[in-house]
């Protein structure tokens, strides 16, 4: 079985401000991780290379430190990584990523699946898996909270509004993961060693067969107007004194606002 | 004129409430911007909804009733919707941001190429009368606002609750077509097996008017028992953040926030929660927010509407006393 899975580096924090001047974004720290549900992607497909043998390759898209992510990927037990890394792929949107990344993965065939996480927690869209599903025309699942799989079919649990459903589909699928899925290993020490020896491929948009009109800020139909901080504005109203006294005041301004 | 579509949502035979919702905004942006509302329904058997909608503000309602759309799958809807979209050229398709709405909108916007933005909690027109969507970044610390400049149709998936149900008018007049369904083999290769509806307690969580939410401050699992008495005695639902989850108190399926449940209660009481933001993007919504807590600069108090600063241990038994004594 051949398993693909696309993982996107992402800030270690999320506690990211606006600058209320320039309106671009003060991050603090430098540092990045793997975007948490790719880990979870990623410990699925080595699970069912446990079961059924074959390669895991993960694959992203993204500048040159992107690199870290894909070893850790390659500690953690993944076979192949491949960077796709060029300046033209800058400032692509959803769509353009789709298309780059389904560029990248026509070149790993052949493969069954094709593994995501079901959000980004950056911008938080999980919409590059279904984007790529249809660009590779595959059939999707999303959200996945549990998988089997015999090796040509996938059986695959989510949760809708009604409930869990429950769907079948045919290999080769693309899907993406919850977090509730399983629990992503630490790469081990023999994993790390191990790693330093495994192929990490660079491609350009060259090496791709990319039509320029759909990658980078140009494939992008969608562009940021502008950012800024949501309004919090905290008018909380602290009810003093010892717990029976607090209580009672707060059980009288529930009243007051029909909330009880 | 600005051609605004819905696209709605059922379960069960009814009407989700974010495609009333939805349908509302579209109405307003449309009666600024000199536009129509269209919804378009799925289904199996599903005509005898149309009226709400048009109730609710639509002027046409697309009906696409087939059995083989009873119960939501990725590639016949998107077969159905694209098949309307490339024929009828709306500017704007709207999507509720549900398990739905996320697997179907990316689906179709790849297929017709164009910009999609996701989980917005405002939409507008701009001057030039491009829809400018609003949406979280960052776990909410950022908002962006986002247009689709060229590309046709702005697509955007909204997030449930940031809009009011819109007023209920019978009397209002408006055009009802069933539109033909054309569905290939390609389409139909998933199947959805069944779908098992949760009986636990914990799917009453996202529709509860009242939710008392425990934290790593709440100590052990014995102490959730406190949360147990305070929800019934305020005839709500226990919900939770992840330490308790992880430490074993309370089941994963009652998790609020980033990888947990999305609720917006008319009341959320934090109990011994910090209010970091992967929790609050699922509680952000409740209309008053009472926060306990013993350290007095702990974040939650900032979202928060009334602050007791004390120990959970002490405070909530004087909550139930006194809520006791109220009645
Ligand atoms: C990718 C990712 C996804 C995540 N998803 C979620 C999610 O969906 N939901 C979620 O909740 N978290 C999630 N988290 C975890 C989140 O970051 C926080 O760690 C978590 O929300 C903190 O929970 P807490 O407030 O209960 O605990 P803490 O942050 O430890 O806060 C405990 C609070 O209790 C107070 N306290 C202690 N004792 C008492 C007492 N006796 N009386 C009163 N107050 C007391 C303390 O002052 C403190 O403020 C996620 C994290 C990551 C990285
Ligand atoms: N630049 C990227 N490189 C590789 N995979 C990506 C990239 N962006 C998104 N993905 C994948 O798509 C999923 C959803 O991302 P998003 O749509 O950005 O929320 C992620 O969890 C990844 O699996």
């Amino acid at each position: 079985m051949h398993i693909v899975v696309c993982i996107k580096q992402v800030p270690a924090t999320l506690d990211v401000r606006v600058d209320p001047v320039t309106h671009n974004l003060i991050r603090e720290g430098t540092e990045s991780v793997i975007n948490s549900f790719d880990e979870n992607a990623l410990e699925e497909a080595l699970r069912l290379r446990e079961k059924f043998g074959g390669t895991v390759s993960v694959i992203s898209m993204g500048p040159p430190q992107v690199r870290e992510a894909l070893r850790k990927a390659l500690a953690m037990g993944a076979d192949a990584a491949y960077l796709l890394c060029d300046r033209a792929l800058g400032g692509a949107d959803t769509l353009a990523t789709a298309y780059t990344l389904a560029q990248g993965i026509r070149r790993l065939a052949p493969f069954d699946l094709i593994l995501c996480g079901r959000h980004a927690v950056d911008a938080d869209t999980g919409q590059v898996g279904p984007e790529l599903a249809e660009r590779l025309n595959l059939p999707q699942v999303t959200m996945v909270k549990k998988l089997e799989c015999d090796g040509k079919t996938i059986v695959a649990w989510r949760e809708c509004e009604e409930g869990t459903a429950v769907w079948e589909l045919p290999l080769p699928a693309v899907v993406t993961v919850e977090s509730k899925i399983n629990t992503p290993r630490y790469p081990s020490p023999i994993g790390i060693v191990r790693s330093a020896k495994k192929p990490l491929t660079v491609w350009t948009a060259k090496d791709l067969d990319v039509d320029e009109d759909q990658i980078g800020l140009k494939g992008s139909p969608t562009r940021v107007l502008r950012l800024f901080s949501p309004q919090r504005t905290s008018h909380v109203e602290i009810l003093p004194g010892e717990p029976e006294e607090a209580a009672r005041a707060l059980v009288a301004k529930l009243r007051e606002q029909k909330v009880l | 004129m600005q051609e605004i579509w819905v696209v709605a949502e059922t379960y069960q035979g009814r009407l989700a409430p974010v495609t009333l919702e939805l349908v509302g905004k579209a109405r307003t942006l449309a009666s600024g911007a000199g536009g129509k509302v269209t919804a378009v329904l799925l289904g199996s058997r599903v005509t005898e909804l149309a009226s709400e909608l048009i109730a609710c503000g639509a002027d046409t309602v697309l009906v696409a009733d087939h059995p083989e759309l009873a119960l939501y799958r990725t590639l016949p809807y998107a077969r159905v919707l694209t098949d309307l979209i490339e024929a009828r050229h709306p500017d704007v398709v709207l999507f509720g941001a549900t398990s739905q709405g996320r697997d179907l909108a990316p689906r179709l916007a790849a297929r017709l190429r164009t910009g999609l933005t996701a989980d917005c909690l405002d939409l507008s027109f701009d001057k030039d009368g491009l829809l400018v969507q609003t949406k979280p970044s960052y776990g909410d610390n950022v908002m962006v606002d986002i247009v689709i400049p060229r590309h046709r149709p702005q697509m955007a998936t909204v997030r449930p609750h940031v809009f009011p149900a819109p007023e209920k008018d019978a009397g209002r007049e408006g055009r009802v077509e069933v539109v033909p369904v054309h569905l290939e083999q390609a389409d139909l290769v998933a199947r959805v097996r069944e779908v098992i509806a949760e009986v636990e307690e914990a799917s009453k969580l996202e529709e509860a008017d009242v939710v008392v939410a425990g934290g790593r401050g709440m100590g052990s699992k014995e102490n959730f028992n406190l949360l147990y008495q305070l929800a019934r005695a305020l005839g709500g639902v226990v919900g939770a953040t992840r330490p308790p989850v992880d430490e074993g108190w309370i089941d994963a399926a009652y998790q609020i926030g980033q990888s947990g449940k999305t609720i917006a209660p008319k009341l959320y009481i934090a109990c011994g929660i910090s209010g970091a933001v992967q929790h609050t993007v699922g509680m952000e919504k409740a209309k008053v927010v009472v926060a306990i807590n013993k350290d007095p600069s702990a974040p939650i108090f900032n979202l928060a509407t009334y602050g007791i600063v004390g120990d959970v241990r002490e405070v909530i038994p004087a909550l139930i006393a006194a809520l006791g004594a109220h009645k």
